[in-house]
């Protein structure tokens, strides 16, 4: 589904040359969820921009779902963000003039979908996500667990291929954390496949498999026995 | 998606209403006044009579010598000599021909509780009218019989035809022009040609129209002076006759000439007229002709007034403020969306949606800004008498077509000023938008 090889990310000034990724290696399997970790600053942030086709990289190869994207125009990037792509943030993300309804309909007017689709899908993707009652609210009027609800029915109702979730919690208090996850958990058991960056590892410690980045690049999680036993401790006090 | 556009947009700029109100006010302001001198300007450089303008000419010929034309920039003057006009209507080298001149006439009523009165009145040839392209009500033009006959004939204007005979076909009917009774051939259908090209040497070219016309030959021989200038480069001398065959300019003449044929084999002709006249002694210098059309007439005259040009570029100066500051206040919206912009790209906006989103934001804008300028036009052509004479302010009028082109102008002017910052709202970096969140 994901693929990067010996991928990298400069970013140049007259002075320095900062690599943010640097002989970067993953590959993601359809309907797999991957939790990716690591220290701040260590790439992960800038690995889920380029997997989401929001920025561009230095060298390297990246094929998302059989497609090589480093030559594509931005027409194309942007036709694959809608089509196969979908985004949770951390902040959630939310435009905050429109209403639950209107900020779930934004993708799928860059599709091109007539409006009784459209209705149908935003609906189907509210109900999912237990706020179809809240249609008609603004982003202000919700709590942050329910914005962050809204965001992945936006993420949701496009019916994408890959789910991209950047610190999908860490705005959230535990409990509102918890059913986040949980709705993560049904989605991919439902055959999405998932890529969530965290700092949390009892949130990584739920994903099928871990990757984790240091200094731009995935180690092996053997070779860092502080985060393996952390992840491992995280797993064994998981109520799942 | 236009419509989607144009929701948002009109969402977005009810959210901020003191910054839209700036944009639509200065988007206004700007508009009105380039609106509002360009109607004036139109006016002014219209065209009178785009069928014609390019077969209708003025000959123009040096009977005075290279010491006065050099005072007019070696321009030969603008009207004719007696002599000349008359030389050249018995010629009739052209299509069709006539002298003109303004004449003082006062109409005497037949109701006796009525005061004579003067119209603008003008001594013509015959083929004056169809030269002209004269709209008729009721009959038609004299012959050019009546012409040669010094026929006491008239045609009057509708105004005038309201004024003596309600209205009513007044052709055959008699008119009494300075105690002399005349004929009526035809009443003029509303003719108002502004500018008035047939005379702008005598009027400001933007004068009452004229309400009489009678025949020159009439006139001549009722010994009319003329009502308009009469130049002269030395003394005409005592009497009707030695003013008459002098050489004081005062008569207009025009020519029809249909095609560049007619018009090059014109201008031989004064060519050969000039050196026939050279021979006989009259002129005593090289020739010194001209032959203008319409349009290049009514420049050469400086039909549009000075201050219509130089009030058209001030405002054109102002409308380009008024959208240097659009572009800063567009700028300055647009760039306090970049979140949102970085959202709808990593949903899958293009640049080329966010450009189109921005640009339809912008037309909304312009449009306002339109229906602002056009309240402001109005106000702002009802006092243009403040700055103009009062025949000209006349002209300035908020027809449709103005009412369109403020829009348009509204419209367009906005969506340029957005490009802008427009271009640099499609520039956001989704990924750092995102990040930075």
């Amino acid at each position: 589904m994901l693929k990067m090889t010996h991928l990298s990310k400069v970013y140049r000034t007259e002075v320095v040359e900062t690599y943010a990724l640097r002989d970067f290696n993953i590959n993601v399997n359809e309907g797999e969820f991957v939790a990716v970790t690591g220290p701040s600053g260590s790439g992960k942030t800038t690995f889920l921009t380029i997997a989401g086709l929001l920025e561009t990289f230095t060298g390297g190869q990246y094929h998302l779902d059989g497609v090589e994207v480093s030559n594509l125009n931005d027409n194309e990037r942007s036709r694959i963000r809608n089509e196969k792509i979908g985004f949770i943030f951390q902040a959630f993300n939310l435009i905050p003039d429109l209403n639950v309804f209107d900020n779930v309909e934004v993708p799928l007017r860059y599709r091109g979908m007539k409006a009784p689709e459209r209705k149908q899908r935003i609906m189907d993707a509210l109900e999912r996500v237990g706020l179809a009652s809240r249609a008609k609210h603004y982003p202000a009027e919700l709590s942050g667990g329910q914005q962050q609800r809204v965001a992945i029915a936006r993420a949701l109702a496009g019916s994408p291929r890959l789910l991209l979730a950047d610190e999908p919690t860490g705005n959230l208090d535990t409990q509102m954390a918890r059913g986040v996850m949980e709705l993560l958990e049904e989605i991919h058991r439902e055959g999405a496949t998932i890529v969530m960056v965290t700092h949390d590892p009892e949130l990584a410690a739920r994903a099928q498999r871990n990757v984790h980045i240091i200094d731009g690049q995935v180690v092996d999680l053997a070779e860092d026995p502080r985060f393996h036993h952390a992840v491992h401790a995280a797993r064994a006090n998981s109520p799942a | 998606m236009f419509a989607y556009y144009l929701q948002l947009g009109l969402r977005s700029l009810r959210k901020n209403p003191l910054l839209t109100v700036l944009m639509v006010m200065a988007i206004g302001c700007g508009v009105a006044a380039s609106m509002t001198t360009y109607s004036v300007f139109r006016a002014t450089s219209n065209n009178p009579i785009p069928n014609k303008s390019s077969q209708l000419y003025v000959p123009q010929i040096d009977n005075w010598g290279p010491e006065e034309a050099a005072e007019n920039k070696g321009e030969p003057p603008s009207s004719l000599s007696y002599t000349d006009a008359i030389n050249l209507m018995r010629d009739k080298r052209a299509k069709r021909q006539t002298a003109l001149y303004p004449v003082a006439l006062s109409i005497v009523p037949d109701d006796m509780n009525m005061l004579p009165f003067r119209e603008n009145s003008y001594a013509v040839y015959a083929d004056a009218f169809p030269m002209f392209d004269v709209p008729f009500l009721f009959g038609g033009g004299w012959t050019a019989s009546e012409d040669n006959a010094h026929a006491a004939v008239a045609v009057i204007g509708r105004e005038l035809n309201d004024k003596l005979f309600h209205g009513a076909n007044s052709v055959g009917r008699e008119i009494n022009l300075n105690g002399r009774t005349y004929r009526i051939t035809g009443v003029m259908d509303t003719w108002n040609p502004e500018p008035m090209f047939y005379d702008p040497v005598n009027t400001n070219a933007f004068a009452d129209p004229t309400e009489v016309f009678i025949p020159y030959t009439r006139a001549i021989e009722l010994e009319m002076p003329t009502f308009g200038n009469n130049n002269c480069n030395k003394d005409p001398g005592n009497g009707w006759d030695s003013w008459v065959h002098s050489e004081c300019v005062w008569t207009g003449f025009w020519v029809e000439l249909p095609t560049k044929a007619d018009a090059d084999a014109y201008r031989r002709y004064l060519d050969g007229y000039v050196a026939e006249q050279q021979r006989s002694g009259r002129f005593k210098w090289p020739k010194n002709n001209r032959l203008r059309n319409v349009t290049e007439w009514l420049d050469f005259q400086k039909v549009v007034p000075q201050e219509a040009k130089v009030s058209l570029l001030v405002s054109m100066g102002f409308l380009l403020i008024c959208l240097v500051n659009t572009v800063g206040l567009l700028l300055a919206k647009f760039m306090r969306r970049a979140p949102e912009i970085g959202v709808r790209r990593a949903l899958g906006a293009s640049r080329k949606e966010i450009y189109t989103q921005f640009l339809i934001e912008a037309g909304a804008v312009g449009l306002a800004g339109g229906v602002v300028g056009l309240l402001l036009t109005g106000v702002g052509v009802i006092g243009v008498s403040l700055v103009f004479d009062p025949q000209i302010a006349r002209l300035a009028e908020l027809d449709t077509s103005l009412v369109a082109l403020t829009l348009l102008v509204a419209v367009l002017a906005t969506v340029l000023a957005a490009f802008y910052p427009t271009w640099r709202a499609a520039q956001v970096q989704p990924a750092w938008q995102l990040k930075s969140n």
